[in-house]
């Protein structure tokens, strides 16, 4: 662990990032944008796993583990989420939220 | 030192994820969130996980931020500006986040984490050990289910992307005249 720092510390600094990602969530319409404030509340969950497994159960790799998957999962979820932009993108010319029903008629 | 460390690391994060979010340049808001994943690869290394570390830089902030880029350099114009959202949808995300974040830190001060005293033995060999283990408390399965993962969002992002005869012809004759 990291000396002098306690556990609710790293969960207060992890809290507070995956707020932000949500209020990013909620007040951007462009979809890159949106992709990034999702990157940014999965990062926060990773620091949750990594900082538990450090200090209450040092001993095993399990919440490192969990992170691992967190990542490998978030690569999947940003290339499937870039050909959408891209196809989106070539066939209405924008790319954001408001302007896309294309599903809807 | 190391407590140092991790103020000016959380610092960084928490000031770059919040220009991240709030600034209205599209290319410089993913140069933020670059900042914010190498700095929380700097915290994984801190706390001593270096392997993750290593990936989160590899993969975080080498890779995924290379696409996000690629993407925003492909549909949008390198200084674009996003409009500035309107007060009302502001406001109304603005309070649920602070609600949101001042419950869960009130959770959080009122919790009682017992330290685990237990010697440390976080190297390599037993993440790759339980990473590959089929047996009890082996990640086999989830690993195996990850790589499938792997292959189909390959191909379907392949299917996706990939340039359509029919959609490529008209637009051709719409562009001839």
């Amino acid at each position: 662990m990291i000396p002098g720092v306690s556990l609710i510390e790293i969960l207060t600094v992890s809290t507070l990032m995956f707020f932000i990602g949500v209020y990013g969530f909620l007040t951007r319409k462009n979809l890159i944008t949106i992709l990034m404030s999702l990157e940014l509340m999965l990062n926060g969950a990773a620091i949750n796993f990594v900082a538990f497994n450090k200090y209450l159960y040092p001993g095993q790799p399990n919440g490192q583990l969990f992170a691992l998957f967190l990542i490998a999962v978030a690569a999947c979820e940003v290339a499937l989420a870039i050909a959408i932009v891209i196809n989106l993108y070539r066939k209405i010319k924008a790319v954001d939220v408001e302007q896309v029903n294309t599903l809807k008629h | 030192m190391e407590k140092i460390i991790f103020y000016i690391l959380s610092a960084v994060i928490l000031s770059l994820s919040l220009m991240s979010v709030l600034s209205r340049k599209l290319l410089r808001s993913a140069v933020y969130l670059f900042g914010v994943l190498t700095a929380i690869a700097g915290f994984y290394f801190l706390i001593g996980y270096h392997f993750l570390g290593a990936v989160q830089l590899t993969v975080y902030a080498g890779g995924i931020v290379v696409l996000i880029i690629f993407s925003i350099l492909l549909t949008h114009e390198i200084d674009h500006q996003m409009p500035t959202p309107e007060w009302s949808r502001v406001a109304v995300a603005g309070a649920l986040c602070v609600a949101g974040a001042v419950m869960f830190i009130q959770l959080l001060q009122g919790s009682l984490f017992s330290r685990v005293e237990v010697p440390e033995q976080s190297d390599l060999n037993t993440l790759g050990n339980t990473l590959l283990n089929p047996g009890g408390g082996g990640y086999l399965l989830p690993f195996e289910v990850v790589s499938i993962l792997l292959l189909a969002v390959m191909i379907g992002a392949i299917v996706i992307a990939k340039q359509r005869h029919s959609v490529d012809n008209s637009s051709q004759e719409k562009q001839a005249p």
